[in-house]
């Protein structure tokens, strides 16, 4: 019995180490806000939205099979909260039952399995009910598998099967083993029967007697205060029944894992029903983004906002329209507080929502799936102690070489521009034409002139340059519109700010 | 003759030369040292240590020894003695098992089980005979005798019995049915294994890494009085069975046989110096087999060595350095001298480890060997004073070196080192000539490791042997000994530079 939600052939791994890069992405594309908002306050949750969402997937099958079940899941909110919410209680109630001493006697694991399996036992019959009666309003593959395989592996003449050996595996009738000779005529090969009903009902004592009994059977009793001899027998029935023991405990670790992997998949589900309830509050739009396969280079999209940034601000956040197909990179410039940060950031989060499955902020986005997100945002903090600025900037960057791998999306954030820039220009020219050869798709936001512009001079095909849109009375649009980088991002509205009146002396000055 | 013995043609004299305490020259010659290290492994299960303190004094005898030895150098034959040893090693803990266990199923198992390996271990030690080429009287002997034992029909009949009492009790299989403190033994009447069918229920939860809930439990040779009960209705069960494990145990009481076992115990005396020289071998130490006589005692050493030395030095990885010696004609005594820490006391003891080992019929080192067969070995070397001793070194000296000389026959071996270190020149030369004068007289065989070299001159019957240097480097002992008139020369200031105990090292050495 699989799960098989998340992928359509294997688990979701939720105990899968991060990428080590992740801490850069949660903190650059202000993941935090997201994630908190698919949790809705729930610590597992907030994990299992932050794992699926980082561990992203590169695979269109398993991106549009995610879809199809969050659709199904959007569809029946209510239906999927209910069966969270029994595996839930299923595995609350499993810790309930505590493992005793350290180290347990067959006997102890047997009983204690016995009493859980119980209790797992009415849940799934519970689950199986849900599957029966709710099939018909799903429609992904996902979902229709997992009820259909519920429906199928817990029949009713399983639950009975089932039944009939939690009976039986109290023993009321006694313990029943079977053995043979060893060495120095010690009892080996104790194996646990099934004995015939006759012998262990109420009947079996009459029935062991000479008068209905030809077949001979010694019997002899333990007395009362012999403990050494208790001990004994209770190890000799530990014998007996050490391989069922394990067996029933072993079945009970599957089906906590079944039930853990189902709470955790659906969990994913969940989250992303959170946050797309609190877009939809907020009155923004999303929809289902197209993946395509990687080496399209395909990437365009309509109304992309930033969903962290839309979720704290009481602002309306505007949306960008781009189209890069065909790019390779992307250069972002123009006016400072302009939205290009914010438009970056969208690029990144969108991507990293269509890679685990879901819906992303715009009113339509199709991109090409790409073999990781990284970001080499600017860090005002990092002002460490240890190395300078322009050091933990190259160092981060060699961090991210290490690991990156072709077909992978970097997004650069006024990186290099801790140094003068005739030399940061230089190193992000190296840099981006190294990693625009090893098919990397990079965008880059820079107010480094020589660096932005030089590439534009190179009239590259697979280039696309974005500027900060700015009305020529100098207000912000938050918009990005295809343009040529300018020489100046902000200076010139300052000196206007400030110059206007001379304007025509100052300008005689700077020629 | 019927063969009693792979140690001594004539059983019944051999076991009268067989002595419990070492000789008394034992530690003088390091003997202790080489036989320790041959038994080691074996002290446990085996007295061999007598065998080792016993020469032989028959010539006969030792080429006796030497056939079963050279059958033992043939790799298969030796596999097969060994696996036998194995055998009987697992007869011996069987029945030791059985005498300490408390209930009589489990003793009469044990017991059964002891005869069984027995039986199957004599039958092979039987085929295996006649499978390898041996041609010693000691193994042909054997051979001879283990046909008749096997065929005997007592043997034929043993093995019969066991095979039968086994396959009756393999065959029970018997079921236990425990329902509160009462606990039911009968046939098992194939009821389904119900283990099986749970796991099969749960099958479909199953994962490829799941958790192992087994628990192990600790397996004892003995039994508790639950289990011993429940034997005790199995053995009700199957009366018959069990009525004829019981009378098989009191029918062989008197198993094994006592020429078999008094084999499994000589042989290991060949097997464990094998095993011994074997790892001197591997070094690239030679071995050889002496030739021993009463006669001539014109001896013979080609490539020699001091057996415990290089077991010494083979372990800790350096050369060993080989020796020769050889009397010809009239020659009798071996002069050693030269310079300290050279070999020379080394080349003493090599002198006698060889001439006792021959005695014992062993291989001895060296590539080629003449030596005598003694009746007496006596030794002398320096001994630490102790200090309840009222009578001065040079008294006790003098006693014993009386004892030895009125002990010792013109067929004695005698081994001095140093003896008179502890008197001035004069006296040594004075007491060292009346010593070797009567060596002389007596036309005996005689080491004499002195720094009195005058001793030399005395008698054509006396070899000079001298340890020798590298003539560029005084201080480097070449461990040599060579046949050459002594120079006199000390060398104690070459030990002295080595051990920086000169004035100018002290000096340095003192002023940190």
């Amino acid at each position: 019995m699989k799960v098989f939600l998340m992928f359509r052939d294997r688990d979701f791994n939720v105990q899968q180490e991060l990428p080590a890069h992740a801490e850069d992405l949660t903190r650059d594309l202000g993941l935090d806000t997201l994630f908190t908002a698919m949790s809705g306050g729930d610590k597992f949750l907030y994990d299992v939205a932050q794992k699926a969402m980082l561990l992203s997937v590169a695979d269109v099958g398993t991106i549009l099979y995610r879809q199809h079940v969050l659709q199904d899941c959007l569809a029946n909110a209510a239906v999927i909260q209910k069966i969270y919410e029994i595996c839930v209680a299923c595995l609350q109630n499993e810790r309930r039952h505590f493992w005793g001493a350290l180290s347990s006697s067959p006997g102890m694991i047997l009983h204690r399995s016995v009493e859980v399996l119980h209790m797992f036992v009415e849940n799934l019959r519970t689950l199986k009910k849900i599957a029966e009666t709710e099939v018909a309003g799903f429609s992904s593959d996902g979902l229709r598998r997992f009820f259909a395989m519920i429906r199928e592996e817990l029949s009713d003449a399983y639950f009975a099967e089932v039944q009939e050996h939690l009976k039986r595996l109290r023993f009321k009738g006694g313990v029943l083993i079977s053995a043979e000779l060893g060495r120095g005529n010690k009892g080996i090969n104790y194996t646990l029967r099934r004995p015939d009903d006759r012998e262990v009902g109420w009947l079996a004592s009459i029935l062991a007697s000479p008068i209905f009994n030809h077949k001979p059977a010694y019997t002899f009793h333990i007395a009362e205060r012999d403990e050494a001899g208790f001990r004994a027998l209770s190890e000799l029935r530990d014998r007996g029944i050490n391989l069922a023991a394990n067996a029933l405990a072993r079945s009970n670790d599957h089906i906590l894992s079944f039930l853990t992997a189902l709470r955790t998949e659906l969990a994913f589900y969940i989250g992303c029903r959170n946050l797309h309830l609190k877009l939809t509050e907020r009155g923004y739009t999303s929809c289902f983004p197209t993946p395509i396969e990687p080496g399209e280079r395909r990437h365009s999209f309509k109304g992309l906002y930033d969903a962290s940034l839309a979720l704290s601000m009481d602002r309306r956040v505007s949306g960008n329209d781009v189209d890069a197909d065909g790019k390779e990179l992307v250069i972002i410039t123009g006016a400072n507080h302009g939205g290009k940060s914010t438009f970056l950031r969208s690029v990144g989060l969108a991507q990293l929502m269509m890679q685990c499955g879901m819906f992303v902020p715009a009113q339509s986005f199709s991109a090409e799936v790409c073999s990781g997100v990284f970001t080499h945002f600017k860090r005002e903090e990092d002002t460490g102690m240890r190395s300078g600025k322009f050091d933990e900037e190259l160092s981060r960057m060699s961090d991210i070489v290490d690991k990156i791998k072709p077909g992978a999306l970097l997004l650069f954030n006024e990186s290099f521009a801790s140094t003068n820039e005739r030399e940061g220009s230089e190193i992000a020219r190296q840099i981006v034409q190294a990693l625009l050869e090893a098919k990397i798709r990079v965008f880059f936001v820079t107010h480094q002139f020589d660096f932005a512009h030089s590439m534009y001079d190179k009239n590259l095909p697979n280039a696309l340059f974005l500027r900060a849109e700015r009305r020529p009375d100098g207000a912000r649009t938050f918009r990005m519109i295809i343009g040529e980088p300018l020489d100046t991002s902000y200076g010139e509205d300052l000196y206007r700010k400030i110059f206007v009146p001379a304007e025509g002396r100052m300008a005689q000055e700077v020629l | 003759m019927r063969f009693e013995s792979i140690l001594f043609e004539n059983a019944a004299r051999g076991s009268e030369l067989v002595r419990k305490d070492a000789p008394d020259f034992f530690t003088d010659l390091n003997l202790d040292q080489i036989v320790a290290a041959i038994i080691e492994s074996r002290r446990q299960e085996y007295d061999l240590e007598s065998f080792f303190y016993s020469p032989l004094t028959d010539i006969d005898e030792i080429a006796f020894r030497h056939e079963v030895m050279k059958d033992l150098e043939n790799r298969d034959v030796l596999d097969r003695v060994r696996a036998f040893a194995q055998t009987m090693r697992l007869v011996r803990q069987e029945l030791g098992q059985s005498a300490k266990l408390y209930y009589r199923y489990q003793k009469q198992w044990w017991f059964l089980d002891a005869v069984d390996v027995y039986c199957k271990g004599v039958q092979a030690l039987r085929d295996d005979l006649h499978s390898v080429d041996v041609h010693s009287r000691g193994f042909a002997g054997l051979r001879a005798y283990l046909d008749q034992y096997v065929a005997s029909e007592r043997f034929i009949a043993l093995g019969q019995e066991i095979t039968q009492i086994k396959s009756e009790l393999s065959a029970i299989r018997y079921c236990i049915l425990i329902r509160g403190n009462a606990v039911t033994v009968r046939h098992y009447e194939s009821e389904p294994n119900y283990s099986i069918e749970v796991e099969r229920t749960f099958e479909k939860f199953s994962q490829v890494e799941a958790k192992d809930y087994r628990v192990k439990f600790r397996e004892t040779v003995d039994m508790n009085h639950v289990e011993a009960n429940i034997l005790e209705s199995v053995a009700r069960l199957h009366e018959d069975t069990f009525e004829k494990l019981e009378r098989f145990w009191t029918e062989h009481q008197d198993f094994p046989d006592a020429v078999i076992t008094r084999f499994d115990h000589e042989v290991q005396f060949y097997v464990s110096y094998l095993e011994f020289i074997d790892s001197l071998r591997q070094a690239g130490l030679p071995f050889c087999y002496p030739r021993v006589s009463r006669d001539s005692k014109e001896t013979l050493s080609r490539d020699g060595f001091d057996l415990a030395l290089a077991r010494k030095l083979v372990v800790e990885k350096k050369p060993v350095v080989l020796n020769d010696f050889q009397l010809t004609g009239k020659e009798r005594v071996f002069i050693v001298s030269g310079p300290n820490q050279g070999g020379k006391t080394t080349f003493a003891r090599t002198f006698g480890q060889l001439h006792y080992l021959a005695a014992l019929g062993l291989p001895v080192p060296g590539r080629e060997a003449r030596l005598f067969l003694f009746d007496r070995l006596f030794t002398h070397f320096e001994r630490e004073e102790k200090v309840t001793d009222l009578r001065s070194k040079l008294e006790h000296d003098l006693i014993r070196l009386r004892n030895i000389l009125r002990e010792a026959t013109p067929d004695s071996v005698v081994v001095l080192n140093e003896s008179f270190g502890s008197t001035t020149l004069k006296d040594a030369i004075f007491l060292g000539r009346q010593i070797m004068n009567r060596i002389l007289e007596l036309d005996m065989l005689a080491v004499y490791v002195t720094f009195v070299t005058e001793l030399a001159s005395l008698s054509d019957k006396i070899v000079s042997m001298v340890s020798t240097v590298v003539p560029d480097n005084p201080a480097a002992r070449t461990y040599r000994i060579i046949r050459r008139p002594s120079d006199g020369r000390a060398y104690a200031i070459s030990i002295a530079e080595k051990y920086r105990l000169t004035y100018e090292a002290l000096r340095e050495r003192l002023a940190s």
